[in-house]
């Protein structure tokens, strides 16, 4: 008997917004002029605010985090996207996704100052999951939540990110799989930025691309420019119709490039090039949305120079309100192990408190 | 001689050991070219090459997964996870397969691998990068859990651990990467695994402690030393599985009395089963209840408050005076 083929399998591709902010018309998705400059402005907030605590952690202000500048154009067309009731699953390297569902700013500067109460937010209705330091876990407990918004009759999407590494953890293919079996409403976004810590994307998977892995896994897949928001807010508006209609997860790559470094903690010198860095900031998102909104007159300089001004001060607000000396109660740690409070941990947290009054203190 | 740190130390080791053996291998995530997010692999991509020295996908399970498969296959490898924080991600591989083979095959299959990892707080670091969790590794039978406390010990201890037939976890105290430096000998020296050390003997009290712990206890003990007049025998146990019962069992006959310090939370933490070994071997000796002064059972704070929850030179010295006036 011949061989034949028992399957084939392509990975679609999509820009819309070259890097020099030419627009192909026939895939504009024209979006409303209030939109784009809501996404535009989020951007440059998530910049604005990525950029300051670079400097705050580097005079000894902030504690180590992960930055996020060039990544704008991945998790906010998404957010923007979603709906009160869905759920957004981030990795770590989604800081304007989760300002644009509400994550106040104060909360990231208090998380990553160390700081439990940086995971609190306003509402917890919200639906916005803490930070995934642990790397891969969430995909799984994004297929759980998608799950349950479809066993509730809800037409709830659940919003997941993972990073180009993650793709490499049992948990991102456990999860896709589990969702793909349930035709769960998950859109799960690959931010593929080319660097896990010192790890190319090369090194990383043989595989051509990161989005055919969801292939394996029964779901519709797309390949998109990361660094083209209207490239995203089209991928992302399709896969969450189809997931809200009831027709399944499916998988966005998202490429994209982590112009800074891992962490504050990284130093990139030591496995890359300033050659590769000076092209990737050729590609970066602000610069090409910003052109494409000039060239639908929505934008001229006044405008850029009022949005920066604007936005440092609703930034420097923030910092001053996160500067401002708190009374934190010491035993925090103590009030939230067990719902219902347990005499062992009770003595244990008397214990804390003598040791600490003892004038002493402990550290 | 050159004095060194225990960063240093640890990549002397491995240096060592993949020159005297070319089965050795390091392998990890940023262990290559990047040299280790702590620099403990530094240099070894360029002497050993990319064959021996194993940038891997980011994927704890493949990482203690695959090293089963070459150790099974005659090599030796040494594991990295870069945190003992996701190491958790392996533990299955960890429960069902490395602590096992051995029994499982009555010795026809043995694991000669390390899997190291730098663990405890202290560093100001994010979340899930400060925990003390090596009960849940010295837990499973077939496991030996080594925790190094200064940069010497950490250089002998990582030898004996890649010589060692079996698999050795080896816990690195991050707090103690570049805390203090010491002379570490030019010629090979390896440390017995399953020995703790006295470190200082004494005669009213046995201190016992491990990994980044030992400097608020030897701290502790040369206060109370001082005011007191107090002699102190002090233990660094450095293996935490198996635990040296002879060693603890032999000082506190003799002192009578015994303060553990730990940096992990207290409920089945190392010192549960350090006291619950001076019950079974010591008890008649007693003149004073065991105290035990770690961490508490609570999640382990971020770094806002991951000072008021380690255990200080402070605090432990109260708690060695109040064993002494029992």
């Amino acid at each position: 008997m011949p061989r034949k083929q028992a399957a084939k399998f392509t990975v679609p591709y999509l820009q819309i917004l070259a890097p020099d902010g030419k627009v192909d018309a026939k895939l504009d998705p024209k979006l409303p002029d209030d939109t784009l400059l809501k996404l535009y402005r989020w951007m440059r907030l998530a910049r604005a605010l990525d950029e300051r605590m670079l400097k705050l952690q580097r005079q000894g202000r902030l504690g180590t985090f992960p930055p996020c500048t060039g990544q704008e154009a991945v998790s906010i067309p998404a957010a923007m996207l979603m709906r009160d009731g869905d759920w957004f699953v981030g990795a770590f390297r989604e800081l304007g996704g989760r300002l644009v569902r509400g994550e106040p700013l104060t909360a990231t500067l208090d998380y990553y100052n160390g700081w439990e109460e940086g995971n609190i937010l306003p509402d917890k209705n919200l639906r916005i999951l803490p930070t995934s330091v642990v790397i891969g876990c969430q995909i799984e407990h994004a297929a759980g939540l998608a799950y349950a918004s479809r066993f509730k009759g809800t037409d709830e999407v659940t919003v997941a990110f993972i990073g180009d590494g993650g793709t490499s953890e049992g948990g991102f293919h456990e999860g896709l799989n589990m969702a793909g079996v349930w035709k769960a409403p998950l859109v799960t976004i690959i931010q593929n930025n080319q660097w896990a810590i010192s790890i190319p994307r090369g090194a990383q998977t043989a595989s051509e691309t990161l989005a055919q892995k969801g292939i394996a896994y029964g779901m519709p897949v797309i390949q998109v420019d990361g660094n083209d928001p209207l490239a995203v807010w089209v991928a992302v508006a399709e896969a969450m119709d189809r997931a809200r209609k009831g027709d399944g997860p499916t998988l966005i790559e998202a490429v994209t490039y982590r112009l800074m470094m891992h962490t504050t903690a990284d130093d990139p010198t030591k496995y890359r090039t300033e050659d590769e860095e000076k092209e990737a900031w050729a590609r970066e998102p602000l610069v090409r949305t910003r052109a494409y909104l000039e060239s639908r007159d929505l934008w001229d300089e006044a405008r850029e120079k009022a949005l920066l001004d604007e936005l440092k001060d609703q930034v420097d607000q923030a910092v001053a309100e996160f500067e401002t000396p708190k009374d934190r109660a010491p035993d925090e740690p103590f009030r939230h192990v067990y719902g219902t409070p347990h005499p062992v941990i009770e003595e244990q947290r008397r214990e804390f408190l003598a040791n600490l009054k003892g004038g002493e203190g402990r550290g | 001689m050159a004095k060194l740190n225990m960063i240093q130390a640890v990549n002397l080791a491995l240096a060592e050991a993949m020159t005297q053996d070319e089965t050795v291998l390091v392998m990890g995530q940023d262990v290559a070219v990047d040299g280790g997010v702590f620099r403990a692999t530094e240099g070894l991509l360029d002497r050993f090459g990319p064959e021996r020295v194993i940038d891997t996908p980011l994927a704890e399970s493949g990482i203690v997964g695959s090293a089963v498969g070459m150790a099974l296959a005659g090599l030796k490898p040494v594991a990295e996870m870069q945190f003992s924080g996701f190491s958790y991600m392996m533990m299955g591989q960890f429960e069902a397969h490395v602590t096992r083979l051995r029994s499982r095959t009555h010795g026809q299959l043995t694991l000669p691998m390390v899997i190291r990892m730098p663990y405890g707080g202290g560093v100001r670091a994010l979340e899930h990068h400060s925990e003390s969790r090596e009960v849940l590794y010295a837990h499973q039978p077939g496991a030996r859990v080594v925790i190094p406390s200064g940069p010497r010990n950490a250089r002998a201890l990582l030898l004996a651990a890649i010589d060692d037939p079996d698999p050795v976890v080896f816990m690195e105290p991050k707090h103690s990467y570049r805390a203090f430096r010491e002379e570490v000998p030019e010629e090979r020296e390896t440390l017995p695994i399953g020995k703790a050390r006295v470190v200082q003997e004494g005669t009213d009290l046995t201190l016992v402690s491990w990994g980044a712990m030992m400097r608020p206890a030897l701290k502790a003990a040369a206060t109370v030393e001082k005011e007191r007049g107090a002699s102190i025998e002090i233990i660094d146990l450095l293996t935490i599985a198996p635990l040296d019962h002879a060693a603890i069992a032999a000082s506190v006959s003799k002192t009578g009395r015994c303060v553990v310090v730990q940096e992990a939370p207290r409920s089945y933490g190392p010192s549960s089963e350090i006291t619950a070994v001076i019950n079974d071997k010591a008890f008649w000796h007693l003149e004073a209840p065991v105290k035990r002064i770690t961490g508490y059972d609570v999640v382990t704070p971020y770094f806002g408050r991951e000072k008021t929850y380690l255990p200080s030179a402070e605090v432990v010295a109260r708690g060695i005076v109040e064993t002494l006036d029992v």
